[in-house]
C-alpha cells in the first residue's frame, strides 16, 4: 500500500537523486522559470509613455499592464484613485483566466470584449499578447467606443515595443 | 514566473498554498493575514462559497522589504482544494514560484494528501514544471488535534507517504493556533528566493 503511494511520485526524469542537496541549498537555479518574457528598462519606460499618453490623457482613471499571473508589470493613473492594485492585478488575471477557459469550453478560441460596467466606474480587459492583459478603469466622461479605440491603438503601441 | 521590475527595482513572486480540501490552506493565510496586519496594507482577497470553502482563491501581498537592493513583494496564493474545483486550481498555479503543501494530518485524510499531491505534479506538468524541481515545503497541519483525541498520522508516517521523493522540508503545524504556520511561510520565501537570487544580481 505505502509503497503504492509513494511510487505515484516516483520521479520521471533522471537526475533527481541529487535533489536532496539542491534543495537544502535552494539552489535549482538553472531551471527555474524566472519569467518567460524579459523586459529592459527602456522598453519598460516607452510603455509607460504609451500608457500615459494614449490613456490617462485620453481621460481613463487608471491603466494595469499585468501578466497572466497576475503580477503588475506597468501602471499609470490620473492621481486620484487609490484603488488596492496588487488585488486588482490578482482578481483580473484570474478572472481573465476562467473567461478564457470558458470559452474554450463552448468553442470559442475567445471572447473579444471583456467589459464590466459600473454606476462610476468601469473596467475593460483586453488582452495584448500571449503575455500581458491591459486593465482600463475609466468613468462616465469616456465612452466605450472612444475606449476601445485608445485601448486598441495602445495595444499595438504595447506590441510594437515587445513582443514575447 | 517572478516578476523583476529592474526599473522600480521591485519583485513579485508567487507562492501557493496547495492540498486536500479543509486542510487549511485559508486557514495558514489568516493567520499570516492577523499576525502581520501592520505591515499587510490590503485586505485579503478570498473567493470563497456560502460554507467558506475556497471557490477560486486566496489572495494575501506580502511586503518582506529589501533583499538585495530590491524591493520584495510576495504573493501569497491558495487554491480550492476540493476535487471538482481542478479547472479553477490549475489557473492559481499559473507563473508559480514557490508551493507549500498542506496535508490533513487526521488518518482518515491519509489518502486524500497523497491523491492531492499526485494532483499537484499533474498540474505542475501542465505548465513543463517540475515537482521536484520547484520551490516546496511541506506542512503537516492539523496538529492540535492529538490533544482532542482525534486520531492523527505520525509525522513518520506522513514523511513516507508523501516525502520519501521529494525529500523538502517539512514542518508538523496547526493553522488554527498558529504553530509552526510562520516559519512554514519564511522557508519557502528564502527558498523561492534563493532560486531567484542569480537573476536579481
Ligand atoms: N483543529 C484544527 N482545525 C483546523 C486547522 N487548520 C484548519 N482547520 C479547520 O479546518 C477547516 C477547513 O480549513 P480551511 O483553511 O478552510 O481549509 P482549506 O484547505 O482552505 O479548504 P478548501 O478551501 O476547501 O480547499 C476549518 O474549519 C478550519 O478551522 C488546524 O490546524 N487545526
Ligand atoms: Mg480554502
Amino acid at each position: 500500500m505505502n509503497k503504492n503511494r509513494r511510487s505515484l511520485l516516483s520521479s520521471p526524469e533522471p537526475g533527481s537523486e541529487g535533489e536532496e542537496e539542491d534543495k537544502q541549498l535552494g539552489s535549482n537555479y538553472d531551471d527555474i522559470t524566472f519569467t518567460d518574457y524579459t523586459l529592459g528598462q527602456e522598453e519598460l519606460e516607452k510603455i509607460e509613455n504609451v500608457l500615459e499618453d494614449d490613456l490617462i490623457r485620453s481621460g481613463v482613471h487608471s491603466v494595469l499592464l499585468i501578466d497572466m499571473a497576475g503580477n503588475i508589470i506597468a501602471q499609470r493613473d490620473n492621481g486620484a484613485c487609490d484603488h488596492d492594485l496588487y488585488s486588482l492585478a490578482a482578481l483580473a488575471s484570474a478572472n481573465f483566466a476562467a473567461v478564457d477557459t470558458m470559452a474554450k469550453i463552448v468553442g470559442e478560441e475567445e471572447f473579444s470584449l471583456l467589459f464590466h460596467k459600473g454606476e462610476n466606474e468601469n473596467i475593460h480587459f483586453s488582452k495584448v499578447n500571449v503575455e500581458f492583459l491591459l486593465i482600463t478603469i475609466f468613468g462616465k466622461k469616456v465612452s466605450l467606443g472612444l475606449l476601445r479605440l485608445k485601448v486598441a491603438e495602445a495595444v499595438d503601441k504595447i506590441n510594437g515595443v515587445w513582443k514575447p | 514566473m517572478a516578476f523583476v521590475n529592474m526599473k522600480s527595482k521591485e519583485v513579485q513572486a508567487k507562492i501557493v498554498y496547495y492540498g486536500p480540501g479543509r486542510g487549511g490552506k485559508t486557514t495558514n493565510l489568516e493567520f499570516i493575514y492577523s499576525k502581520f496586519r501592520e505591515r499587510i496594507k490590503s485586505d485579503m482577497v478570498s473567493i470563497k462559497t456560502h460554507g467558506d470553502r475556497t471557490l477560486f482563491f486566496d489572495f494575501l501581498p506580502f511586503d518582506i522589504g529589501k533583499i538585495m537592493g530590491y524591493d520584495v513583494k510576495i504573493q501569497l496564493y491558495t487554491v480550492p482544494g476540493q476535487v471538482k474545483y481542478d479547472a479553477t486550481r490549475r489557473l492559481v498555479l499559473k507563473g508559480v514560484d514557490g508551493m507549500v503543501f498542506v496535508a490533513d494530518s487526521q488518518v482518515e485524510q491519509r489518502k486524500k494528501n497523497v491523491l492531492s499531491l499526485k494532483n499537484l505534479q499533474e498540474n505542475l506538468a501542465m505548465y513543463k514544471k517540475s515537482i521536484f524541481k520547484v520551490p516546496l515545503v511541506l506542512q503537516y497541519n492539523k496538529r492540535d488535534l492529538k490533544k482532542e483525541g482525534i486520531p492523527l498520522l505520525p509525522t513518520e508516517t506522513l514523511e513516507k507517504d508523501l516525502n520519501s521523493q521529494l525529500k523538502v522540508p517539512s514542518f508538523a503545524a496547526s493553522a488554527v493556533s498558529g504553530e509552526n504556520v510562520v516559519p512554514t511561510m519564511k522557508k519557502i520565501i528564502s527558498l523561492t528566493m534563493a532560486s531567484l537570487q542569480n537573476v536579481l544580481k
